[in-house]
């Protein structure tokens, strides 16, 4: 376990070192002086100079990169132009926000993808195998801003149950942050949650038809008995793998649900900076995004070890 | 009236049933990715077709007739500013279309050619190439999405490179290891053994047997394509406005959801009947013509 972790770990490091390559070179896109750009509507030389000094334009690529990284491996991910604060404290005041939603997605979309996942491989050809896969095109094909639109209308627009925007901390008040999140969340676990069920079918549909399953029935176990214990918990191994590849999907859903309910996570603070040409925080949210998403792939990988004995020697 | 003879018939029974044939075959069985195609084809017509279809200029702006709620005049009402919505969802399928169209032309243009480079020369332009696809793959698809069209700025033109880059790394890898498959086939040592060039083997004899594989991703990363479209264009990164699009309607529609509902149900609707078209054609053309998924 350890040897694989040595190797993973050693597998990852170059993988971040381009990533944080290809984010550095986003601002050579920039049409023009990227001094000049990045200094918005604020045409003072003085203002241009400085950018240009504080982001050294003025060096050759390779040092200008060089300098960054160094300040990104010291956990300084450049300043805001806009907030005038370092985007390190930005990302560290919106990541808490967009960690409940992204939790509660995943419970979400967990509880309802596994579960119909399994009763749609244990029905399979029938009525309701079909009402779930229409479900999953449903999920895979709905985008997500849509669906929050429609849950706005629906429950805060005409019933009022919920508020439409705006977030509360569990902190300051439980019962008023689930209700300010629960929305979003299911928004966010939606498409993930379809992803899951059509993941949890077909490994399911493999489990059953496995021949340990064929022996639990043989000895006399009851249904349940063989498709929770026996079938479901094998199958759910490559659920794990498969699932983790997914939360990509969740993180970039974060930022348009946290536009459409308003929700000053870090997907909102990286729209906001866009338009506010942020350059800085648009980097620094889309790296520590990166970061995180490879981490988790990691974690992923690290279960399926632990879940799979046969991997562990 | 001349009469072919049995094995002259078998024959040609043969020679009619090509990969091509039997594919179409499996894939007219299945009535769900059939429907996805009718309503592609249906989509397109309607895109190309816009100028004829739509009942108003969907730029016009009619301040007497704001927020109208649908009616037969206007099906599915007007905007905030009057305009048909019916003709703005209508000429707002160009976008999408050209969107999910253009996008994966330029992911699937580069990404076969860098994928077959990469796994046919091997060594080190393999090691590089396969590093800056793990890199690309490493960051979320939307998230490097709105990252290139921040920095390339607001337009349907950038969107759509946005797309088509942050796309490209599937077709690389895609195309690395079904080339990766095909190199060790028999059908490829022959033609190595006749004589012909790498380039020859590569483009005439590996190609057309990948391209089934990309056939289908292509399908399914169009539907993927459309909703970063409307993604980007919901954030105001893509098509602007007063040009219709399906993702800018909604986010205008946002500000009217008490006053004017149906603003925000038909350009989702469109994007949702779309993508699940894209998704059903994609989900049958992988079960006839990937023998893997069979």
């Amino acid at each position: 376990m350890t040897a694989f972790l040595a190797r993973r770990l050693a597998e990852i490091i170059p993988t971040l070192l381009l990533v944080s390559v290809i984010i550095f070179l986003l601002q050579q896109l920039l049409p023009g002086d990227p001094a000049t750009v990045m200094a918005g509507e604020d045409r003072d030389p003085e203002v241009i100079a400085h950018i240009r000094q504080q982001y050294r334009l003025d060096r050759p690529l390779p040092v200008q990169y060089g300098y960054w990284i160094k300040g990104v491996l010291t956990g300084d991910l450049g300043e805001s132009m806009r907030l005038k604060e370092p985007v390190a404290k930005l990302v560290a005041q919106k990541f808490p926000v967009t960690l409940q939603l992204a939790l509660m997605a995943i419970v979400i979309s967990l509880g309802i993808g596994i579960s119909a996942g399994v009763v749609s491989a244990v029905y399979k050809n029938t009525a309701i195998d079909y009402a779930v896969n229409l479900f999953g095109l449903w999920g895979i094909s709905t985008p997500n801003f849509w669906l929050g639109i429609l849950l706005i209308t629906l429950f805060s627009v005409h019933l009022g149950w919920l508020p439409a925007s705006g977030y509360v901390s569990p902190f300051e008040d439980f019962w008023l942050s689930l209700k300010t999140t629960i929305m979003p969340a299911f928004v966010l676990g939606n498409s993930f949650a379809a992803v899951l069920m059509r993941h949890t079918r077909s490994a399911m549909l493999q489990a059953m038809a496995a021949d340990y399953v064929r022996t639990a029935r043989a000895k006399g176990l009851s249904e349940r008995v063989v498709v929770l214990k026996h079938a479901m918990r094998n199958a759910l191994t490559p659920v794990v793998t498969l699932g983790a590849l997914e939360l990509g999907t969740l993180l970039s859903g974060a930022v348009l649900t946290e536009q459409v309910f308003s929700i000053p996570g870090f997907g909102k603070l990286m729209v906001d900076s866009v338009f506010n040409r942020d350059y800085a925080v648009v980097q620094g949210v889309t790296l520590v995004t990166a970061t995180m998403y490879i981490l988790l792939n990691l974690l992923a990988d690290v279960a399926y070890v632990l879940l799979n004995p046969r991997l562990r020697g | 009236m001349p009469t072919l003879d049995p094995i002259s018939a078998q024959a040609l029974d043969d020679r009619r049933d090509t990969p091509a044939r039997r594919a179409w075959a499996r894939l007219s069985r299945r009535k769900s990715a059939m429907a996805g195609l009718v309503v592609v084809i249906a989509l397109i017509l309607i895109a190309i077709l816009a100028p004829l279809i739509a009942p108003f200029d969907p730029a016009k702006q009619t301040y007497t007739a704001v927020r109208k709620a649908p009616s037969v005049l206007h099906w599915f009402g007007t905007d905030e500013s009057g305009r048909d919505l019916f003709s703005r969802v209508v000429f707002g399928a160009r976008a999408s279309l050209l969107a999910g169209l253009v996008s994966i032309a330029i992911a699937l243009g580069f990404g076969m050619p860098i994928g077959l480079l990469s796994a046919y020369r091997g060594g080190w332009v393999d090691a590089v190439i396969s590093r800056f696809t793990d890199a690309m793959l490493a960051v979320p698809f939307l998230i490097l999405a709105i990252a290139l069209a921040a920095f390339l700025g607001p337009s349907l033109s950038n969107a759509m490179i946005a797309i088509g880059v942050t796309s490209m790394p599937i077709f690389i890898r895609l195309t690395r290891g079904q080339v990766m498959g095909a190199k060790v086939e028999d059908y490829v040592e022959a033609a190595r053994a006749v004589g012909n060039p790498a380039y020859r083997i590569a483009f005439r004899h590996i190609l057309p047997n990948i391209l089934p594989a990309l056939l289908v991703q292509a399908t399914l990363s169009i539907a993927m394509a459309i909703i970063a479209e409307a993604s980007l264009s919901f954030l105001g990164l893509g098509q602007q406005p007063p040009a219709p699009s399906w993702g800018s309607m909604l986010n205008t529609a946002q500000r009217f959801l008490t006053q004017a509902p149906w603003m925000a149900i038909y350009p989702g609707a469109a994007i949702f009947i779309t993508v699940l078209s894209f998704n059903l054609l994609g989900d049958g053309l992988r079960d006839a013509l990937d023998p893997k998924e069979r």
